[in-house]
């Protein structure tokens, strides 16, 4: 039975803005068990850099034998993720190799092939997170490699430390997932969601955080009713059910929506006392604290009309995509398109021989008919972009300054806020693509800026290269001048 | 123009384009305009049809001399759309040539020369009319007494083609819309008390639109039942029309309640002339008014004092036209100052201040 939840009312007041209604396009997969006996492929592929930040340091070489979740790699710097063994094996090479993105450039990876034992490094004792310190907990989710499964891969660990170290008072976990075709996340909430609520209690525990809200959206019932199950003994979590809505899981609009306050222009959650992270990554804290296991593996997504037959799958990271979409019964033929991740905020890879990353919550491979090019057609000035803009800009101004080359004014109308999130797009009647207006002009600033940081750069070097020389010089001058000075003393 | 083949997100579209948009403006705009013509007769069904029909041909013309290929555009239906808010401002029985004009100015003059679609500074067939009213005054304010089609005194097929491209006289016809009337007696030194006497006009004909007046404008009912439907839809929003129609009400009040023997009421106002037509489909034109909310609720609140200035004080009868028209021409400077507040940001675009105890 759904309880009506009096805490909502007040706290709804702060309401959230635009957005849209994409079809879900969930049906295919969100009944269907995860499958967790994915066959092993004959490699994996395992990029140094799945993360945000710095890539991993390799402390193994080619030949080694290494054991299932053994440390491959050591997050390096600040910011920065371990890699693990996905199995146990051999490394056959560390080479570059085609990345999960849609440039499709090489990167370096770390080539494992498995021996088929599928066997642990040896497993530690469990042990009683509640036991631990707060900088234990972060230490040993920053050595599981965790980050961010939501989509953003930033190293957990760090986000715990900075949500402690800046004393948070609500931790959020979003189970929004607004993307469509997704539901790696509400068949992880139906299927594991006692894993989960002790992960948020591993969390709680290690922010000395008060009270954390776990967001599901509506059109999630199962996946609502098993978490409120779950979290039914633990007075300090609560489950709400917020409205599906697109971008309902952008974690500003989730701030806003659960705790009335908003986010600073440049600031993080923390700044207003709220943490976030996703449900998947509860999960993979809950296994790393509680069992000492690294992330090696996550439930990914397959979808899209090209595929037989749809649904999520656990999968080791180095898997292709074309393995696990082969798996799925994929049709190459019939596919136009593929993504990694929702079809809003996804990348468009050029072609599957990718690996499995940590960021991959979903592959979806989709026909012309659901990709649907069009052409584009002037702009009718209808306002309907500006409505449905999250984040309250005039998308329609934008694109037309962006389109005229006068970059510092579409900045003025807002560029730097938007958040890529295509709602814009989504709505235009015109079919006009807004969002790559945006992202296009976003990362030719971003040129232009490093641009000018080098010439700045070089400048002085060339400025320090001229005084050296010209010190160099005095000092000669100088030098000779003694010398012939003490010459003619002499 | 090249295929957008979507590299990155968006792949999935709402099902939205912009013919099903005009499409549904145009639908909603049936009832006020089947209306219209009944009540007019033949003349006006030839009227319409001539309006509407050169409009598309000089959309076309202009489509074919820009190099734009016309299959893509024309389909928009935005000319028709275009043709048929002007044949709905004009006199039912104006003579073919002022429709003829009419189209060819809002096409070329009020559209093209900008660019087409979505270019215009102007609304262009407020600008077709305004055009006409200056230039032709005459053909533009000679109202005919409602006769209805096929009924007894109405004019036949082929009188009617007299009418309407022959110059015909229609004597014993002619009539005076409200306004026009209250203005003109208001003028010869008389109270409206005595100008109603001498007009017979009544609320409920105003309303429903049994009075002299433009093709389409008279039943304001029916324009309004449109104009919900469409704001039902989503296809306009209520920032426009509430916010017009509100400040037409509220001046017409105030006035009334100062002097009621010069001013009439707000249901006179909001009843007669264009004022629905214009809340509802012309002040909310998409291509001339400001984009954001904010905006849209200046422009409403502008367009409505105008209008209501212009019917008072101003020299012609009707101020619906000229008070677009300004509107529009503020727009741009709306849409450049009043933007929505941007998340995490104050209305100025500074970032929040962070609560208390943060730094
Ligand atoms: S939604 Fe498209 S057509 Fe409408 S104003 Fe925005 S960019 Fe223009
Ligand atoms: S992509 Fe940017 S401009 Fe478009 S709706 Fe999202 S935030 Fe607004």
């Amino acid at each position: 039975m759904v309880v009506p939840d009096i805490g909502a009312l007040w706290r709804r007041r702060s309401k959230i803005r635009g957005g849209v209604h994409p079809e879900p396009r969930k049906e295919s997969t969100a009944d269907k068990p995860i499958v967790a006996n994915f066959p092993l492929p004959e490699r994996l592929y395992l990029p140094l850099q799945q993360h945000l930040g710095q890539p991993a340091e390799p402390v193994v070489r080619a030949g080694d034998k290494v054991l299932k979740g053994q440390l491959l790699a050591a997050s390096r710097g600040a910011v920065s993720a371990s890699v693990h063994a996905s199995t146990s094996g051999t490394v056959a090479a560390i080479e570059d190799y085609p990345a999960p993105h849609p440039s499709g450039l090489p990167t370096a990876t770390i080539v494992l092939e498995p021996d088929g034992d599928d066997r642990w490094v040896e497993e530690g004792a469990e042990i009683d997170p509640f036991g631990l310190t707060p900088d234990e907990i972060c230490a040993r989710v920053d050595r599981a490699g965790i980050v961010g499964l939501g989509g953003a891969a930033f190293p957990s660990a760090l986000k715990l430390n900075l949500g402690w170290r800046s004393r948070i008072r609500t931790l959020i976990l979003n189970g929004g997932e607004c993307e469509p075709y997704l539901t790696c996340d509400d068949r992880l909430m139906r299927e594991r969601a006692a894993e989960i609520i002790e992960g948020v209690r591993i969390m709680l525990h290690g922010l000395q955080c008060p009270t954390a809200l776990i967001a599901i959206e509506d059109n999630k019932p199962e996946a609502y009713a098993a978490m409120r199950g779950a979290a039914k003994n633990h007075g300090r979590i609560e489950v709400v059910q917020v409205p599906s809505l697109y971008p309902m899981g952008w974690e500003k609009n989730l701030v806003t929506h659960l705790t009335g306050k908003e986010v600073p222009a440049g600031g993080r959650p923390t700044d207003v006392g709220v943490l976030l992270h996703n449900v998947a990554t509860a999960y993979a804290v809950q296994q790393a604290v509680r069992y000492g296991r690294p992330l090696i593996s996550r439930v990914v997504t397959v979808s899209g009309e090209a595929v037989e037959s749809p649904r999520n799958v656990e999968t080791p990271f180095g898997t292709l995509l074309s393995e696990l979409l082969a798996f799925c019964g994929h049709r190459p033929e019939r596919t136009a398109r593929y993504v990694m991740g929702g079809p809003m905020m996804g990348d468009v890879l050029p072609h599957v021989q990718v690996p499995v990353v940590k960021r991959t919550s979903g592959i979806l491979a989709l026909t012309p008919e659901e990709v649907q090019a069009t052409d584009a057609r002037p702009c009718i000035r209808c306002g309907r972009c500006v409505s449905a803009c999250p984040v309250g800009l005039l998308p329609l101004e934008m694109m037309t300054r962006i389109r005229a080359g006068q970059f510092d004014a579409a900045v003025s109308f807002g560029l730097r806020d938007c958040i890529s999130c295509s709602s814009c797009s989504y709505v235009c009647p015109s079919r006009i693509p807004l969002v790559h207006y945006f992202k296009y002009a976003s990362g030719e600033l971003m040129a232009r800026q490093e641009a000018q940081q080098k010439t700045e750069r070089t400048n002085r070097l060339a400025e320090e290269k001229r005084r050296r020389l010209e010190r160099a010089k005095q000092a000669a001058a100088q030098r000779k001048a003694q010398t012939a000075a003490s010459e003619h003393a002499s | 123009m090249s295929k957008v083949y979507l590299p990155v997100a968006p792949l999935t579209h709402a099902d939205n384009p912009v013919q099903a948009i005009m499409a549904q403006v145009v639908l909603a705009l049936v009832p006020a305009t089947g209306f219209g013509l009944f009540l007019f007769g033949w003349p006006a069904v030839y009227l319409f049809s001539i309006t509407i029909l050169s409009a598309v041909l000089f959309e076309a013309v202009c489509l074919k001399l820009a190099g734009k290929p016309a299959s893509l555009f024309l389909c928009d239906g935005s000319a028709l759309l275009t043709g048929w808010l002007l044949a709905l401002s004009l006199p039912p029985w104006a003579p073919w040539w002022i429709g003829v004009t009419g189209a060819g100015l809002a096409i070329v003059v009020g559209k093209q020369v900008y660019g087409g679609i979505g270019q215009n500074l102007f609304n262009p067939a407020m600008l077709a009319r305004v055009a006409l009213l200056v230039s032709y005054p005459l053909e533009m304010t000679t109202w005919v007494q409602p006769a209805p089609i096929f009924s007894e005194h109405a004019p036949g097929l082929l009188q009617a083609l007299g009418i309407t491209f022959g110059g015909g006289g229609i004597d014993g016809f002619s009539g005076a819309t409200f306004i026009g009337h209250v203005k003109t007696e208001l003028s010869q030194g008389r109270t409206l008390e005595q100008s109603f006497a001498s007009g017979q006009f009544g609320l409920a004909e105003a309303w429903l639109g049994w009075v002299p007046g433009s093709l389409g404008e008279t039943s304001a009912l029916l324009v309004a039942a449109g104009g919900v439907w469409l704001l039902r839809k989503g296809i306009i929003t209520w920032h426009i029309p509430v916010s017009l129609l509100a400040t037409v009400a509220v001046l017409a009040t105030v006035l009334r309640l100062i002097d009621g023997d010069r001013y009439f009421g707000p249901l006179w106002h909001l009843g007669s002339g264009g004022v629905m037509l214009a809340a509802f489909f012309i002040a909310t034109d998409y291509v001339t008014s400001p984009g954001s909310p904010k905006g849209q609720l200046i422009f409403g609140t502008g367009c409505g004092l105008l209008i209501f200035v212009i019917r008072t004080w101003g020299g012609f009868p009707e101020g619906v036209g000229f008070a677009v028209l300004l509107m529009n021409a503020l727009t741009p400077v709306i849409d450049y100052y009043v933007r929505p507040r941007i998340y995490g940001r104050d209305h100025k675009g500074r970032p929040l201040k962070l609560p208390e105890g943060k730094e």
